[in-house]
Formats: structure tokens, C-alpha cells, sequence
């Protein structure tokens, strides 16, 4: 058993239980969302005594150097004092636009009111004033466009969902972030590069073509986006005149169905010609069998990035070269007794 | 190392006697931990920190892995060496080193 201290508090940390456990049980607020050590909301600082180095593990250098930890995967060993996590990692912004790009996505773009340094392709957390948080990747491109592009997934009476659709432009929110590792690196413009996403996955993939476009990258990109109708590839007009514009791009939708609607709704299939039908893996294996020497980036469902990775590795690519992001869903808070903290919901959908 | 262990793998994962065993295996993690082991046991900068052999290949014996099984992992680890242009000496030596633990793998290591 051991002791957590807090403003002061001495708050016991039960055998098994996580430090966020402890201190949402508590009642203290630390924000949270995907509680797997994945998307960083509920990063604390140790004060004293020292967190358990797999809380840590995947931080940058300089957080972990000032103490912070996931309080999520941290099951202390010994007693440790810790603080909320400072103002400094947080960012206010207001609301730019609020824009519906397809039945379930929508375009939230943000003006950050004090300097929000990030690559295209990172992840921010979004912070309800309540404190219920969930991850969105980054779809703009630092350094040219003036703002912070979102995509969101709604979802049917979704917290955040419907959070987000009350948002007016002047409206204020907070930030927390940047993080992530997928993000176009240069120095190598000549390495073929496939990015494969489903659904809002291609919102970091979207960012990561901009800025390899940007930076004079003359090797092929090729971008595999998939949904399960048409009507889901969100930004096919936008992507075929990209891929038109510059001859290294080629896009490639891809739907499970043709043919399927949401249920009720009118059949205004809008123009789609050169869909691929049928699952992304097997139109990556079609048309990529080898994927020597590529850089790939894979965004999407934790099961859909696992089982690409290892396809993309057996088709040729270096570990090294594989960058993912699984989006999670934020699991039902079962262990926490008082529920502060509401149902299920998804980050980064 | 990291290149010779991406090789073993990819002839590990695609053949089907032996794939089966890395269901549900985190290959990323999977591929680390055996870069590190292999770096220690031929005699580089040792960061392993895994169990031992018999403990680690405890739950795939009650699979069934048996001696046909480490026959061709030590079959694909010396068609790796050679494809990355070692002699047969060293191919050699490597495979004495991986049957040194064959029994251990097994667990028929008498118990002390």
C-alpha cells in the first residue's frame, strides 16, 4: 500500500490501482480519456518520490525530466507527491470555424492564442470546460495555415460529439498538447511514402501529405483513404484535386460498400468515380505487394493499424520505417466507485 | 542486427509451421527484446532484460513446441546469416549456439 500526496492530502492508493484511479476516486480532477498511457491527458507531475519508469517511458525528454508521468499506467511502488500538470502544457484558443464535411465529420478549426508548436500529423487534447477530454489529430500545417485544424467524428448523443457541435467561431477552448510520432520527417525526399488511414484517420495523413508536398518531397506518396460507404471519404474532392496537382500523389479511395446509405436516407450518390470496393488491406496488397524501402504511415482502429503493421513489415517495410496511430475508444470508467467521469465515448475518431 | 532480425522474422511470420506461435505477439516488442538477446549472446553491449530461455518459451511448449519446431528456427536464422553474406563457419557457429539452448527452449533442464 501506498500513500499519494496531494494539496496536502494523504490519499491511499489501493493495491493494483493507478495513481489516476487514486486520485479521480479522491475526487481530484485530473482530466482523462483513453487510459491505456496513449493519448497524454492525464499526465501528473511527481513533486517527490519517483514515478514508475514504464509511466514514463514514452514521454519526451523534457517532460519526463520535470517528473511527469501517465498517470494512467502508473501503479506506484512507493510513496510519491504529485501536482496537476502546469499551465505551461496547456493552450487557450478560440473557435475559427465550424464546418459539417460529410453525415458524421466535421471541420472544427481553432486560432491557438499563444504559440502551439506542432508537426502535421501530431494529436491535441480537447478539454470540455467540465475537463472531459479526447485526442484529435492535426490536419493543418504549422507554419502556413493560421489556424488548428480538427476533423471530428459525431457521434450519435456522444459527449464530446455533442459538445462540439454547441461550438460558435469566438468561442473559447482549451488545448493540451501536442504529441504523437506521426509526422513527415524530411531528408529523404526521394523514399516512397504510403499512408493508409480509415475514416477520420485521414485527418493526421491529410497534415503529413501537406507538409512532405511543402517540403520538395519527390519520391511517390500514395494515400489509401477507406470508409465503409462513399459518402465517408470525407475529402475526395479536395484529395483528387491535390492528387491532379502534383503528379508524385496518388489517392485511393476505397469503400467496403458501394452501394450502402445510412438507413433512411435519400440516394443523392454523389459523383465517386474510380472508388476502390472491398477492405483496405487487400487493396494495399493488390496494388503495393512489395513495400521495400517505403516510409508508411498507418492511422485508424488499434486492430486495423496492428494487423497493417504486420502486413506492411512481411510486404518489405522496416520496422523503423512503420509510423502508426491507433485511435482508442475511451473504455467505461468500471473502477471508479462515484462516477465523475461520463460513459464511453471515442477519442480520436 | 536490427536488419538480420527483420529477416528472420519476415521467414518466421510467412511460414506456417512455426507462425501460428506469434499470434496475438506484439511483433514490435517481440523484434526489440530478440535484438537485444542476440546482441548480448554474441557478445555486444548487453540491454537484455528479458526472462531466461525456459521461462520464456514456457507457454509455447504446452502449445506444443517441440524439436521439429527450433529445427527451423535455427533453419531460418542461418538462411538469414547467409543471405547476409556470412560464411559457413559463422553460420555454423551460430547454430551450435542456438542448439546450446535447445534443452533449456524445451524445458528439459534439470531443475536445480
Amino acid at each position: 500500500m501506498t500513500s499519494i500526496y496531494y494539496e496536502g492530502r494523504e490519499l491511499t492508493c489501493a493495491p493494483q490501482e493507478t495513481v489516476l484511479e487514486c486520485l479521480q476516486r479522491s475526487g481530484v480532477p485530473v482530466p482523462s480519456s483513453c487510459r491505456a498511457g496513449a493519448c497524454q491527458s492525464c499526465l501528473v507531475r511527481a513533486v517527490a518520490g519517483a514515478p514508475p519508469p514504464e509511466a514514463q517511458k514514452t514521454l519526451k525528454d523534457t517532460l519526463r525530466v520535470r517528473g511527469y508521468f501517465l498517470s494512467c499506467i502508473a501503479r506506484p511502488t512507493g510513496d510519491l507527491t504529485v501536482a496537476l500538470a502546469d499551465a505551461e502544457l496547456r493552450a487557450a484558443a478560440s473557435v475559427h470555424s465550424l464546418e459539417s464535411l460529410s453525415a458524421t465529420v466535421v471541420r472544427l478549426r481553432l486560432s491557438p492564442q499563444t504559440d502551439f508548436a506542432y508537426a502535421a500529423g501530431q494529436f491535441l487534447n480537447l478539454a470540455r470546460p467540465d475537463g472531459l477530454t479526447r485526442s484529435y489529430s492535426l490536419a493543418s500545417l504549422p507554419g502556413r495555415d493560421p489556424f488548428l485544424e480538427l476533423h471530428i467524428r459525431l457521434y450519435p448523443g456522444g459527449q464530446m460529439s455533442t459538445y462540439v457541435q454547441t461550438l460558435r467561431p469566438g468561442d473559447q477552448v482549451h488545448l493540451r498538447g501536442p504529441a504523437g510520432d506521426c509526422f513527415y520527417v524530411g531528408g529523404r525526399p526521394e523514399q516512397p511514402i504510403l499512408l493508409l488511414g480509415t475514416g477520420t484517420g485521414l485527418a493526421p495523413l491529410y497534415g503529413i501529405v501537406k507538409e512532405a508536398l511543402r517540403s520538395g518531397h519527390r519520391g511517390p506518396l500514395v494515400l489509401l483513404h477507406g470508409a465503409a460507404s462513399p459518402e465517408g471519404l470525407y475529402l475526395d474532392r479536395e484529395l483528387r484535386e491535390l492528387a491532379t496537382a502534383h503528379p508524385n500523389l496518388t489517392y485511393l479511395p476505397s469503400a467496403l460498400r458501394l452501394a450502402d446509405r445510412p438507413p433512411g436516407q435519400a440516394p443523392p450518390a454523389p459523383e465517386v468515380p474510380e472508388v476502390h470496393e472491398g477492405p483496405l488491406d487487400a487493396l494495399l496488397a493488390a496494388r503495393y505487394p512489395s513495400l521495400r524501402g517505403f516510409r508508411v504511415f498507418l492511422c485508424g482502429s488499434p486492430e486495423l493499424v496492428t494487423r497493417l503493421r504486420k502486413q506492411a513489415f512481411l510486404a518489405g517495410a522496416s520496422r523503423k520505417d512503420i509510423a502508426s496511430d491507433a485511435f482508442l475508444t475511451a473504455p467505461p470508467p468500471a473502477a471508479i466507485p462515484p462516477p465523475p467521469v461520463p460513459p464511453t465515448a471515442t477519442s480520436r475518431p | 542486427m536490427e536488419t538480420a532480425v527483420e529477416l528472420f522474422y519476415r521467414k518466421m511470420l510467412t511460414d506456417e509451421r512455426v507462425a501460428h506461435f506469434f499470434d496475438g505477439v506484439d511483433m514490435d516488442r517481440q523484434m526489440a527484446k530478440q535484438t537485444a538477446f542476440l546482441t548480448m549472446v554474441t557478445g555486444g553491449p548487453s540491454h537484455y532484460t528479458g526472462r531466461d530461455m525456459q521461462a520464456a518459451h514456457a507457454h509455447l511448449v504446452v502449445q506444443g513446441l517441440n524439436d521439429r519446431h527450433v529445427d527451423i528456427v535455427v533453419e531460418h536464422l542461418g538462411e538469414t546469416l547467409r543471405e547476409l553474406g556470412a560464411s559457413p563457419a559463422q553460420v555454423q557457429q551460430v547454430a551450435a549456439l542456438a542448439n546450446s539452448v535447445r534443452d533449456a527452449v524445451l524445458g528439459r533442464m534439470a531443475h536445480a
